[in-house]
């Protein structure tokens, strides 16, 4: 009944620690012999996603499949995966060959064929005569070597790895990453990596998965995922960009900066209010010409070792980073192209805030965990449910958290080029979108205050 | 007062009342049982003493007894005491650490209280006392320091060896025999200690609980020593500590090779 193509199939996977929502609704099928990677920041819920793969953690809602067979509720010793944990969890009481052979000791394999795969796998890890080696006596990287190897060893259906490089110097990651996309190609089994280093994602996958907010955000390969990123956090978090506030005028053509650029989006609609994304480095820099597309000042410039990255403020107030392998003088002006197949336009989620309340009477509504002052609703009555819009750059946050209405914490900042869009979240878990000039740090606590004449109340 | 703030200056000299308190009372004794254990009562050198307790039924047996029962006790604080320390390091069977504090509330109250109110009780249940009340007051006393360094070692370990030892296909009783068990010996060996040592040279239990009928290494001692005989009671005294010390030697090595196992290849 189902489809042979898929060996993983997580179906509509929901999770919950106490309040939290850490998995809302995930979907995902991977095929087999994939290198999928998992990608989000800490706290994204990718762990927790893997961890149930594993087995280790009960999904609240969802089915598991994998090779056709549901695995819900099969205990973790039962499942045809073996995983690479993130601080390794090498036996410290056995060897290095007893380690790897716990698994297949555990199957009852014949002695010499123990023997064989043991070698073999470390063979295979780089690191043959380690059998009789203490696993504390290991550096990390050999540590690490150990713990893959005591998973493929099993050959098992799906290998999951957790974070397996997170606690290696830089030198010794770039090694392991190659190591590990030659072992996949050698195995042929299906690689499910969790990482929450973009960069790492887009250098071993076939596949990545980006994840946010317990939710996964978009699936496609690494260059789909960096060339056609699906929202702002996406393009955010992959790569360096520039986001932009930006209108659909019609198609193929956007207006961002106060200017028209033509793009190769169609089917957005009309006048309608999208997200521009431009990558750095897809941003043509010369000397102050005519044959620009708009001008500019440098701001800032810095090398990078290959290129170098600019900062250039617009005439219109607007600061757009540009990579370019040649330097230009800060307060040197400056003409930039962008070509229309480098302009990405996103559609966005949301164009205001919209909050659930309710009128407690004619001029005062509870809402976000506490009572607001609204302007006089005529015909409105208390008790009534409502829902209020307020544009995001209608909500003021405040230093002093006793100045506001309602306190949060700044959540997910996106720089917009003139302005910052931030996520502030509240004590109650309602998501306020603010758009501000003032900066804020990730993890202030803030004051929030919302003035009754830019509250629009409906009633539901 | 210039020489008494030189000597605090100094930070080796705060040391100071520490070595005089050990001399006094550990140093000093021990040399004292030494010398004691072989004189006679003139204070003439003899190794008679020696030759007593090894000729001497009474207190030999005394001795093989003691061992057997420290055993016992030890046997059975382990096969207590360590799914008890099991259970209440798991957090998913015992959410709340005031099991903890209960399991360890007994050690707070005197030990000699503690065996009093065990004879009232088997007194009250109508128990004869001897061999079993015996056994059962030095269970009852000891097990606390039995299940704490056991459920020390358990609350430390990380949690990801038990899942790594799922992860690659052992079912909850091999993950116990081949991860849990093996990781968990450093606890065990560090309870024997705090048990078996002590119960060979208790003798007050022995004393309540058996009505003195029964008599320990400890009681032989004690008798000895209260009846003027010190030279015969220094030299049990010295034999006992040699055992300690032999049991600390052993269990020490033990304990250093769970720690870094095969760290010299």
């Amino acid at each position: 009944m189902k489809n042979s193509n898929y060996i993983i199939e997580l179906s509509n996977l929901s999770k919950s620690f106490g309040d939290k929502k850490v998995l809302d609704d995930v979907s995902l099928y991977i095929k087999k012999g994939e290198f999928v990677t998992i990608l989000g920041p800490s706290g994204c819920g990718k762990t927790t996603l893997l961890r149930i793969l594993a087995g280790f953690s009960k999904a609240d809602e969802g089915e598991i499949h994998i090779a056709g067979e549901s695995i819900t509720d099969v205990p973790p010793h039962e499942r045809p995966v073996n995983t690479v944990f993130q601080r390794y969890a090498l036996f410290p009481h056995l060897n290095v060959f007893d380690n790897i052979a716990f698994g297949l000791k555990l199957k009852k394999v014949k002695q010499d064929e123990i023997d064989l795969r043991v070698r073999k796998a470390l063979k295979m890890v780089g690191m043959t005569d380690y059998e009789w080696r203490d696993v504390n006596s290991l550096s990390g990287g050999q540590q690490q070597r150990v713990a893959i190897a005591r998973a493929i060893v099993n050959r098992p259906q799906v290998l999951l790895l957790d974070e397996p490089l997170a606690a290696l110097d830089l030198k010794m990651r770039k090694d392991m990453q190659m190591e590990l996309k030659d072992m996949h190609k050698t195995l042929g089994i299906t690689f499910v990596y969790v990482t929450h280093d973009q960069e790492e994602a887009l250098t071993l996958s076939d596949t990545i998965v980006v994840m946010s907010e317990g939710r996964v955000q978009q699936i496609g390969t690494p260059t789909d995922i960096y060339n056609e990123p699906s929202n702002s956090f996406v393009a955010d978090f992959i790569g360096e960009s520039n986001i932009l506030n930006g209108t659909m005028i019609r198609d193929k053509v956007v207006k961002f900066m106060n200017r028209e650029f033509d793009c190769v989006d169609v089917g957005f609609g009309e006048q309608i209010p999208v997200d521009v994304v431009i990558r750095p480095e897809d941003v043509y820099i010369m000397a102050k010409s005519d044959s620009g597309m708009f001008d500019g000042v440098v701001q800032s410039c810095i090398f990078k070792g290959v290129h170098y990255e600019m900062t250039v403020l617009t005439p219109d107030g607007y600061e757009i980073m540009i990579q370019d392998y040649n330097a230009f003088e800060v307060g040197q002006e400056v003409s930039m192209i962008v070509k229309p197949s480098d302009i990405h336009v996103m559609q966005k989620e949301r164009i205001c805030n919209t909050f659930e309340g309710v009128m407690s009477d004619a001029t005062h509504i509870k809402m976000l965990g506490s009572e607001f002052l609204c302007n006089e609703q005529k015909d409105i009555v208390g008790g009534e449910k409502v829902i209020v819009e307020v544009n995001f750059d209608k909500i003021d946050l405040l230093d002093n958290k006793e100045d506001g209405q309602t306190v949060g914490d700044v959540r997910f900042i996106l720089y917009k080029g003139d302005h910052y869009h931030l996520t502030v979240r509240t004590e109650e878990g309602d998501n306020l979108y603010v758009d501000t000039h003032d900066v804020w740090d990730d993890r202030d606590i803030v004051g929030i205050r919302i003035m009754p004449e830019d509250m629009r109340i409906t009633r539901v | 007062m210039k020489w008494l703030s030189r000597l605090f200056m100094k930070r080796h000299n705060w040391s100071i009342p520490y070595f005089i308190f050990l001399l006094i009372f550990v140093v000093l004794p021990l040399v004292l049982i030494f010398i004691y254990a072989f004189q006679d009562a003139e204070g003439n050198f003899t190794l008679r003493n020696f030759t007593k307790f090894i000729t001497h039924a009474e207190a030999a047996n005394t001795f093989v007894y003691s061992i057997g029962v420290a055993i016992i006790t030890t046997i059975l604080c382990i096969l207590l005491g360590y799914p008890a320390a099991y259970i209440l390091s798991n957090n998913e069977l015992c959410r709340s650490k005031v099991m903890v504090v209960l399991f360890i509330l007994p050690m707070w109250i005197n030990i000699l209280v503690r065996t009093l109110a065990t004879v009232a009780l088997f007194d009250f249940m109508r128990l004869p006392l001897g061999e079993g009340a015996l056994i059962f007051g030095m269970v009852y006393n000891f097990l606390p320091f039995m299940i704490y360094p056991i459920y020390n070692t358990m609350q430390k370990m990380d949690h990801s060896y038990i899942e790594a030892a799922q992860d690659l296909g052992a079912s909850p009783m091999k993950v116990f025999t081949k991860v849990m068990l093996p990781l968990s010996m450093p606890g065990v060996m560090s309870g024997i200690m705090m048990v078996f040592m002590p119960t060979i040279s208790t003798f007050a239990i022995a004393e309540l609980l058996t009505m003195n009928n029964i008599k320990l290494f400890g009681t032989t001692i004690q008798e000895n020593i209260n009846n003027g005989m010190w030279n015969y009671g220094a030299a049990l005294s010295l034999i006992m500590l040699v055992i300690i010390f032999a049991t600390d030697l052993f269990s020490d090595s033990d304990e250093e090779r769970a720690s870094n196992e095969g760290g010299i290849i």
